[in-house]
């Protein structure tokens, strides 16, 4: 069948993944539960989390979901749109802190 | 990709005129992929919510007084129960992709072994959920009613259990589909059907959906547990 898969889909390359998965949720229980907030604020600690959910994400889709691999074309339909969500996200947390100063 | 023949058409060597694979992938792996570009739309839309109503309140119940129990154990535990969650999703996100590689070699009961490890952590995943909802359900937290006070002191607003419900009631569906379609699969599998076609592509493809859900939990758990 497609030969041209074997490479990226080892099994030591899998559970390589998984461990990098595991070792970033440890170290957000470790920054959630063992630092105190007087030692690093919290909007330090949510940054954290989302780039690190962002790192996580890459890993599950550029080795799990195998995008990496793909053609260029497919992982730009994919990775185009999301980029342009997450702008929309973006705008409209920075919206609410308006809604916010209205209250 | 051999396992789907492309009629060789084209003469003109040029990526979009027909006759070759823009996409490198076939109808049924591009349409999942697009299908779950869908759902990641709706999921944004419902982290959009939250967020917005979120940030634009005075002030919002704290996660790790609400989402502190765990089975079995009487005490303040915040973060623990959901923990186990994360790591079973992962993990059968892990056993999917074994599945997927042993059908990349045609060795079917090696696919089943992993699918069956798959299905019994969506399974898990589901009971820890239904868990996790009567307790909260217990504690008194439901649509429309909130018990938890926010971090300031104030009365809690429905909007934060109105949300919780609705997109871990959202995803868990997502969980519950991808088991039933799991097992379905896993019983073709069986059945021979994949080595009968000659290509094992359909684990490929609820492989596809199955990291989508684990995707969206990573960023669930972010959101609503963590920050």
């Amino acid at each position: 069948m497609s030969g041209e898969h074997s490479n990226s889909f080892d099994i030591r390359g899998i559970w390589r993944v998984f461990w990098v998965l595991f070792a970033i949720t440890a170290v957000e229980f470790v920054i959630a539960l063992a630092i105190p907030e007087a030692f690093m604020a919290k909007p330090i600690k949510n940054a954290i989390y989302i780039a690190l959910t962002l790192l996580k994400a890459f890993y599950i889709v550029a080795y799990f979901m195998h995008l990496k691999f793909e053609k260029i074309n497919l992982i730009y339909s994919i990775l185009l749109p999301t980029i342009f969500v997450m702008g929309v996200i973006a705008a409209l947390m920075y919206e609410s802190e308006y809604w916010f100063t209205l209250r | 990709m051999s396992s789907h023949s492309s009629p060789a058409l084209s003469t003109s060597g040029k990526l979009w005129d027909g006759g070759n694979e823009p996409f490198g992938a076939s109808y049924g792996k591009l349409m999942m992929w697009f299908f779950l570009l869908s759902d990641a739309f709706t999921f944004s839309a419902l982290l959009l919510a939250y967020a917005a109503l979120r940030f634009s309140s005075l002030s919002w119940p704290v996660p790790d007084d609400v989402f502190a129990g765990v089975p079995f154990i009487h005490g303040h535990f915040p973060l623990v129960f959901v923990g186990i969650m994360t790591f079973i999703l992962i993990m059968s996100s892990v056993t999917m992709v074994l599945a997927v590689e042993a059908g990349h070699r045609g060795a079917r009961n090696e696919v089943v072994k992993w699918m069956f490890w798959t299905i019994l952590g969506g399974i898990a995943f589901l009971g820890c959920q239904a868990w996790e909802w009567s307790h909260l359900h217990h504690d008194g937290a439901w649509w429309g009613s909130n018990p938890f006070v926010n971090a300031d002191g104030t009365p809690g607003q429905v909007n934060f259990t109105n949300l919780f419900f609705t997109i871990t009631g959202f995803h868990g569906f997502h969980v519950f589909s991808g088991v039933v379609i799991n097992i379905i699969v896993t019983i073709m599998t069986m059945a021979g059907v994949f080595d009968r076609r000659g290509t094992y592509e359909t684990i490929e493809k609820i492989g596809l959906y199955w990291h989508f859900v684990d995707l969206v939990w990573v960023f669930v758990f972010t959101f609503f547990y963590l920050i």
